[in-house]
């Protein structure tokens, strides 16, 4: 039987099908998987400016850039003294302070925990601000100090700067 | 088959006709009437069919509430606040719709519960097992889907928090949440595709459903004793023995649900989730649904997110395998006296693994939660596997029908040894 050259054909007319059939069904599977990833007008990024003039040292405001908290924070001497003062090598997720600002007294950080996504307290003057007096997320207890950056507790990193720019003085542009 | 009509059978004539072009009617005869059940079965033998019912209210409940829901971020709420209030019978429809699907998880574990104890999970029932394990994971994804429908506090943040955990995965976690979320947080994408999936996975489920109880009606039902069908001494007819007692079960299930849904309805609720979801503030204590609980109280268990994160999958992808953990060769607990009480601590762990899943995860709740892991692991993973090598299993009966000679549960004489090995 395998001699025979017409069971050789068929072989390869099989093969050739199926391989075709498969590509086909892969290619058709594509598209679909495709759109449900963010559309245009979701990733069309967004941009907000913010008005800084009216924040007192130590006060933080949040703002909304693209669908998330922003925290913007007016730092005293002693938080920015804090968070110089830390030895880089004992950090989870090691970077310096001066790295994750443009102005000393001005932390911008997106306020997502970096563990499971909740919004950390520690803006209002009555929230309580964990054990590096920064931020304390309540979900699952992680403790960040006066630089965003995690210090204990489950979440992997470091509250992340977003973009952001000094269009003045007294406007900052996140995005 | 082939072009050789079976002899007609039934003497309606309509009957005759459906059968004779389809032969379903024989079919339903054959696994709804002629079934033999082992007579032995008690009333957790009932839970099967609670749970296929509890399944066919929350589809027709929820489609009733899909002709009034929005699924948008800006609508949502309110049009389940609508369908509360102005909708006729809303409130009902709603309250059933979301106390069934809290029932259906009380039925379902007791169901699981009831394998894990009478070894139904064993040849020759595995792949009825894994179907089952199967429809439970449909179930806890439908269950969240729906959780985020009413676009409360809750609903909110305990998505933010559930798909987070994909973010876990290195490399491709923070792709895989954001195609899953169709945003870069939860958002109106992720609502608009929960709700058409939590439309969908219903009916995906009864299909699986089919398929389970197919597999199981194969080689027939297990029973308390564990052991196989011998003789027709051993069983009943299906119909009207079991429809009967499956009707009763019903109609005692149904006092109880309706109960809650009249005079409880928000007991399993959280009073967070009816505040509008913002995405600003996380509330205070994020509180996943009881019945997902226990597994929450796991992922918190662990300092580390990816282990959190994969001790929690690998906590319900252990239940697949549990067949081919289980080494000795008896079934019934009955039959098994010290593997017997570590099936029922494991229940017990894990209804206190849920009770802590709730609570916030700190000193003791904490410890007991690690305490709780330890030994669910350790039940699937060391005891399972090598209790037969020191359990002496007692005497099996040679015969369902056997049980019923000495009038009591147990012969007193030993009855043969057979089958222990
Ligand atoms: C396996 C079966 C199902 C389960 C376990 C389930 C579970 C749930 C849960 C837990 C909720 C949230 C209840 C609340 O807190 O208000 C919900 C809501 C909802 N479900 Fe289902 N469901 C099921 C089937 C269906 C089906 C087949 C539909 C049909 C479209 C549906 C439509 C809805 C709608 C529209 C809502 C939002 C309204 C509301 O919150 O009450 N469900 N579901
Ligand atoms: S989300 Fe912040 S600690 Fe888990």
């Amino acid at each position: 039987m395998a001699e025979n050259p017409d069971n050789k054909r068929r072989d390869f007319l099989q093969l050739s099908t199926i391989t075709l059939g498969a590509v086909g069904s892969a290619a058709f599977i594509w598209p679909f998987l495709k759109s449900m990833n963010p559309a245009e007008d979701t990733l069309a990024l967004g941009t907000t400016e913010v008005d800084i003039s009216s924040i007192e040292e130590g006060q933080s405001i949040t703002v909304k850039w693209r669908g998330k908290p922003v925290f913007i924070r007016k730092r005293t001497e002693t938080e920015i003294e804090e968070a110089k003062a830390v030895n880089i090598l004992d950090l989870k997720d090691p970077e310096q302070d001066v790295d994750r600002v443009k102005k000393e007294e001005w932390l911008v950080l997106v306020g997502v925990c970096t563990h499971l996504g909740c919004v950390p307290l520690g803006q209002k003057l009555t929230d309580t601000k964990g054990e590096y007096n920064g931020w304390y997320c309540p979900c699952h207890g992680s403790h960040y100090d006066t630089s965003g950056r995690i210090r204990k507790g489950p979440a992997p990193e470091n509250l992340p700067v977003p973009p952001y720019s000094f269009l003045n003085d007294t406007t900052i542009k996140i995005g | 088959m082939s072009g050789n009509p079976e002899p007609r059978k039934y003497k309606n004539s309509l009957l005759n006709w459906i059968e004779f072009r389809l032969p379903i009617i024989s079919y339903f005869e054959k696994e709804y009437g002629d079934y033999p059940m082992p007579k032995n079965c008690n009333y957790l033998w009932s839970f099967g069919a609670l749970a296929t019912i509890t399944l066919m209210v929350l589809i027709i409940s929820g489609i009733f509430l899909a002709m009034n829901y929005t699924p948008h971020t800006d609508m949502a709420f309110d049009s389940v606040e609508r369908i509360m209030r102005d909708v006729n019978f809303g409130w009902l429809l709603r309250y059933i719709h979301s106390n069934g699907a809290a029932f259906f998880f009380i039925i379902v574990y007791i169901h699981i519960l009831r394998g894990m104890y009478y070894g139904s999970y064993k040849y020759p029932r595995e792949l009825n097992w894994i179907l089952g394990v199967f429809i439970y994971l449909l179930m806890m994804v439908t269950a969240f889907m729906g959780y985020v429908l009413p676009w409360g506090q809750m609903s909110y943040w305990g998505a933010t928090v559930i798909t987070n955990l994909f973010s876990a995965i290195p490399f491709i976690g923070e792709g895989l949440k954001t195609w899953l979320l169709g945003d870069y947080t939860v958002g109106n994408a992720t609502l608009n595709r929960f709700f058409a999936l939590h439309y969908v996975l219903p009916f995906v489920i009864l299909g699986v459903v089919g398929l389970h109880v197919a597999a199981v009606h194969v080689h027939g039902s297990n029973n308390p004793a564990g052991i196989d069908i011998k003789s027709k001494n051993d069983t009943v007819r299906f119909f009207p023995y079991m429809v009967m007692k499956d009707t009763l079960a019903t109609c005692v299930f149904g006092v109880i649900i309706s109960a809650v849904i009249f005079f409880g309805p928000n007991l399993m609720a959280e009073v967070d989730n009816y505040i509008p979801a913002d995405p600003l503030v996380t509330p205070a204590h994020i509180v996943p649904n009881w019945y997902l609980a226990p597994f929450y109280a796991i992922l918190r268990a662990i300092p580390d997110k990816l282990g959190g994160v994969l001790l929690m999958f690998g906590s319900i992808a252990i239940l697949f395998v549990l067949p081919w953990l289980d080494r000795s060769k008896v079934r019934s607990c009955n039959f098994r006296p010290i593997y017997k009480w570590f099936v029922m601590l494991f229940f017990v762990n894990f209804f206190i693994l849920g009770y802590v899943g709730m609570l916030p995860a700190e000193g003791l709740y904490l410890l007991i939660a690690r305490i709780g892991l330890v030994y669910y692991f350790g039940f699937f993973l060391i005891i399972t596997p090598f209790i037969h090598k020191i359990e002496i299993p007692k005497s099996l009966p040679l015969g369902i029908s056997d049980l019923y000679l000495g009038g009591g549960k147990e012969s007193p004489t030993p009855t043969g040894q057979k089958e222990i090995i």
